[in-house]
């Protein structure tokens, strides 16, 4: 009897959020070229490249590419018919950074904020390379078998 | 005696997990604010969303008097929660301008008979182009626009009692 109420519950559980969704969608079709590749396969490998490094704003780890979000379609559809259109990925990268921020891409830029992810490991390395260059060195120099000068 | 000089990546380490897990206490932002605050609208024409409100076009919103642009639709769960404040704000005097993301005709009408209608304007957004062309990343999204279609501010998600005051504030400072 107990486990059959437990199943129940597990059951219960199981069904609530389908009867209550908890991220509703449109039910529109999605945008033309949200699924649809370019015809021109050069320009459909170059849409795509730019895909996979600009970030989906609905569900933010995922890139535009690996996203059903509906959203994350009208924006491949932009990204296809720009590219169609004759811009370049660079641009289309830039006009959403102006309108959302680097937050939007995933491909990292040097900016204000960014610099010490870039400063730091050439700086860590520079400290290795010189602390291993002086222990070479000294052991070089305290090696009783090389000649003494 | 071990040198203390030893101790620092043990401190290190330390000083890492202590942030980790401080972070970790901190609310995130999950919002992605728009950077287009203080830039025009551009240009853009949308259909009508439904028969009983005309569309939009950027001209709309270049006639001198500020407005609230709402970016909403008719399956989102939040905008059903802001309608009681748009209405609020609608009778304080606000214009309110609708663009509906993604909806359909009926679907739109719906909404506004069960949730009243606020809008002076609805348009129709299907491919979300002007949503992404004001750097909008949901709904529902408000914007304050000045008389001259210059965005003023955005308000992130449904619209609270508390916002009301400042909606209308905002309002009156892009006068």
């Amino acid at each position: 009897m107990k486990a059959l109420q437990l199943i129940c519950a597990l059951l219960a559980l199981l069904i609530a959020p389908l009867s209550a969704p908890i991220h509703a969608q449109s039910d529109v079709p999605p945008a033309p070229y949200a699924y649809t590749q370019l015809d021109d396969a050069a320009q459909e490998a170059e849409a795509t490249a730019l895909m996979h490094t600009l970030r989906c704003l609905k569900c933010q780890s995922q890139s535009i590419a690996d996203s059903d979000a509906p959203m994350a379609g009208d924006m491949r559809h932009q990204v296809r018919t720009r590219i169609a259109a004759g811009q370049s990925p660079d641009a289309i990268r830039a006009w959403l950074v102006e309108r959302y921020g680097d937050y939007v891409s995933y491909q990292p830029e040097v900016s204000a904020t960014t610099w010490p992810l870039f400063a730091i490991p050439a700086l860590l390395l520079a400290v290795v390379m010189m602390v291993l260059l002086r222990r070479l060195g000294r052991k070089r120099s305290d090696d009783p078998a090389s000649p003494i000068s | 005696m071990i040198k203390p000089l030893y101790f620092i990546p043990l401190a290190l380490f330390a000083f890492f997990a202590g942030l980790a897990g401080f972070m970790l206490t901190q609310e995130k932002n999950q919002f992605v604010e728009s950077q287009m605050v203080g830039k025009p609208l551009p240009e853009f024409s949308l259909r009508p969303a439904t028969e009983s409100r005309p569309g939009v076009s950027l001209a709309d919103f270049q006639d001198g008097e500020p407005k609230l642009l709402n970016v909403w639709a008719s399956w989102c769960g939040p905008c059903v929660a802001e309608a009681p404040q748009l209405e609020r704000l609608k009778q304080s005097g606000a214009d309110i301008v609708g663009v509906a993301i993604r909806d359909r005709p009926e679907a739109v009408a719906g909404f506004l008979a069960q949730h009243g209608n606020p809008y002076s304007r609805i348009g129709a957004d299907d491919l979300s182009a002007l949503q992404l062309e004001l750097g909008s990343s949901g709904v529902p999204e408000t914007f304050v626009i000045d008389g001259q279609g210059i965005i003023r501010h955005q308000h992130i998600g449904d619209i609270r009692a508390a916002d009301v005051p400042m909606l209308l504030e905002k309002l009156e400072d892009a006068r």
